[in-house]
């Protein structure tokens, strides 16, 4: 049975939040480090799988339903069947983590390189631009809108699914929830959930801001 | 004839899967300085034509002389990077700035960033460019204004080949013309060798020095200035492509001043009345035209011609019909049409240069080639 709300177990007790600072502030750490390891690695995936889907038309929609699949798999299931292989390590965390960033990254790739207009691709080459110096200075930065939004589902969606690496033992916010639930104790639970959406928002908010200094020509294309 | 820049020689494309080629042995001289209109229905093969010229599709047989060398033998970057190529949807890129855009062929030769910088200034005061848009996004113009961006940009390493993919196709009629005036304005400058690939007739006609004719398959039909293939269509398919008011058009071509015209029944009004009758009489003509100190000052009736003490005395009928000696015989039409005096006066910088008549008009399309 979960007791009700009382005096003495209130939502957030905040001299426990001061007294256990270094605590909340490693967990914090930990959650971020996390986090930027699988988008890090789902990127690097990404980017080769899309290339692949993208060079050979026919082998995109096997790619593309092989991400998916795997997004359907469930994480604490996963984290689970990868303990005897990996042991609880960091990698037990980080390689599912990775691997759900797929979906979302390879879909946003790909897009976003199918938006580029034929035109523009025509042009560049009829003035005599190789294919390497098309790709990097025209088709790159034309998709980069698609991948910047692309990456922000993808960091907002992680940091939610980092909160569960804790079972394994990888530490972050989650380690927080967990604790609180455990005891019923309902300060460190509040903080780290709190903590959890506060960062995925931040993330959002530093991706959107760069991406959109990146993208000025966008930016006046959005307005 | 003028040394050829391009030859296309025994061209042949066929397309995997394709029954027919889309090119059929084509033989072609453009003439270096030239504009040469590629035109025809669609499936006629015109942009796979201009496409073989710059390497974007391979000849399947047949060959393509640049200045007397082979283009299948040179590096196919730095060929394209001698022709410029300017498309329908332009193909700006849109993350690059109207100056960026510019540049793009002159910073792939690595050229320094003071000398594209002037070269990006020059032309774009050449295409017609304010310097402020220099700094904005391809999305911030107007379609014509994108053209010119297109036309700038293919123009930037100054190659000495043009090759146009129905550059004006997606622009409105006012400002397609505009922009033709402005391609042969800057052709009179630049003589570059252009083909141009379009599907519209007035153009081809209005801007190309020699049109060729292509039906379906890619097969050359009529090869000729636009005056002769207007005026002696070689094949019933160019008859019919070119429709029934073909000798209409070439009112288009040619120029008041090409005419025979004639001084007309004209007088200074210091002359006396009776001149003037005289010269009514002479002319069997209901009107005479007054000049003073050289300039044509308007039309004054029989009638009042017959009662008058000074000819500067008549009632005079303005404005008058005016044109230039390089108005087209088009414009000059026009301009009678809706005049109620049948006769257009040529306006010479300002002085009275002569009268121009429906007949005139009639005559000298017929005349030279009759």
């Amino acid at each position: 049975m979960i007791p009700a709300l009382q005096a003495s177990n209130p939502i957030v007790r905040w001299s426990w939040f001061v007294d256990e600072w270094d605590q909340i502030q490693a967990a914090l750490v930990q959650h971020l480090e996390l986090t930027l390891l699988a988008l890090g690695l789902g990127l690097l995936l990404s980017a080769t799988l899309a290339a692949v889907a993208l060079r050979y038309e026919r082998g995109a929609p096997s790619i593309t339903a092989g991400a998916a699949a795997f997004y359907t798999i469930p994480s604490v299931a996963l984290f689970g069947l990868l303990v005897p292989y990996t042991g609880l390590s960091r990698a037990t965390a980080v390689l599912p983590l990775a691997g759900y960033t797929l979906l979302i990254l390879v879909t946003a790739i790909i897009d976003g390189f199918r938006s580029v207009p034929a035109e523009v691709r025509e042009a560049a080459s009829g003035m005599g631009m190789s294919s390497r110096r098309r790709l990097l200075t025209v088709e790159l930065p034309l998709a980069l809108p698609y991948v910047i939004t692309g990456i922000r589902i993808a960091t907002v969606s992680t940091v939610g699914l980092v909160t569960v690496a804790a079972i394994i033992g990888q530490g972050g916010l989650g380690r927080l929830i967990l604790d609180g639930l455990r005891r019923t104790f309902w300060t460190p639970m509040t903080i780290g959930a709190s903590l959890s959406i506060l960062l995925a928002l931040a993330l959002d908010l530093l991706i959107y801001h760069a991406g959109a200094a990146a993208t000025p020509w966008a930016r006046r294309r959005r307005a | 004839m003028t040394e050829s820049a391009i030859r296309l020689l025994e061209l042949t494309k066929l397309f995997d899967g394709a029954g027919e080629p889309a090119v059929t042995a084509l033989t072609l001289d453009i003439p270096r300085g030239s504009i040469v209109a590629l035109i025809g229905p669609s499936g006629c093969g015109k942009t796979t034509t201009l496409r073989m010229i710059n390497r974007l599709i391979e000849p399947t047989s047949g060959r393509i002389e640049i200045d007397g060398e082979d283009a299948s033998l040179r590096p196919v970057a730095e060929l394209r990077r001698g022709i410029g190529y300017v498309i329908q949807e332009v193909g700006l890129f849109p993350h690059q700035t109207v100056h960026q855009n510019i540049g793009t062929v002159p910073r792939m030769l690595r050229w320094e960033r003071a000398r594209v910088d002037e070269r990006v200034a020059e032309l774009a005061g050449l295409v017609g460019l304010e310097p402020e848009q220099l700094g904005r996004y391809p999305d911030e113009l107007s379609g014509g204004q994108q053209q010119r961006v297109g036309v700038a940009r293919a123009l930037a390493a100054d190659p000495p080949v043009l090759l146009m993919d129905e550059p004006f196709g997606a622009v409105d009629p006012i400002v397609r013309a505009r922009l033709q005036d402005e391609l042969l304005a800057l052709q009179e400058r630049l003589r570059k060798t252009i083909v141009l690939v379009t599907h519209d007739i007035d153009e081809a006609v209005k801007v190309a020095d020699r049109v060729a004719v292509l039906n379906v398959g890619g097969i050359l039909e009529q090869y000729a200035p636009p005056d002769e293939l207007l005026h002696a269509p070689a094949s019933a398919f160019v008859e019919e492509f070119l429709g029934d008011d073909r000798e209409i058009r070439r009112l288009a071509l040619k120029r008041v001043g090409d005419l025979p015209f004639e001084q007309g029944p004209v007088l200074d009004i210091g002359r006396a009345p009776a001149e003037a009758r005289a010269l009514l009489d002479d002319a069997r003509s209901e009107w005479i035209g007054l000049t003073s100190g050289g300039s044509f000052v308007g039309w004054a009736h029989r009638d009042h011609v017959e009662e008058a003490a000074t000819l500067a005395a008549l009632p005079r009928e303005l404005p008058a019909a005016q044109v230039r000696a390089s108005s087209t015989l088009r414009e000059a039409m026009e301009v009678i049409m809706n005049s109620r005096t049948s006769v257009a006066v040529i306006d010479d910088g300002g002085r009275f240069g002569g009268i121009v008549t429906l007949e005139q008009i009639r005559s000298g399309l017929a005349g030279r080639d009759a």
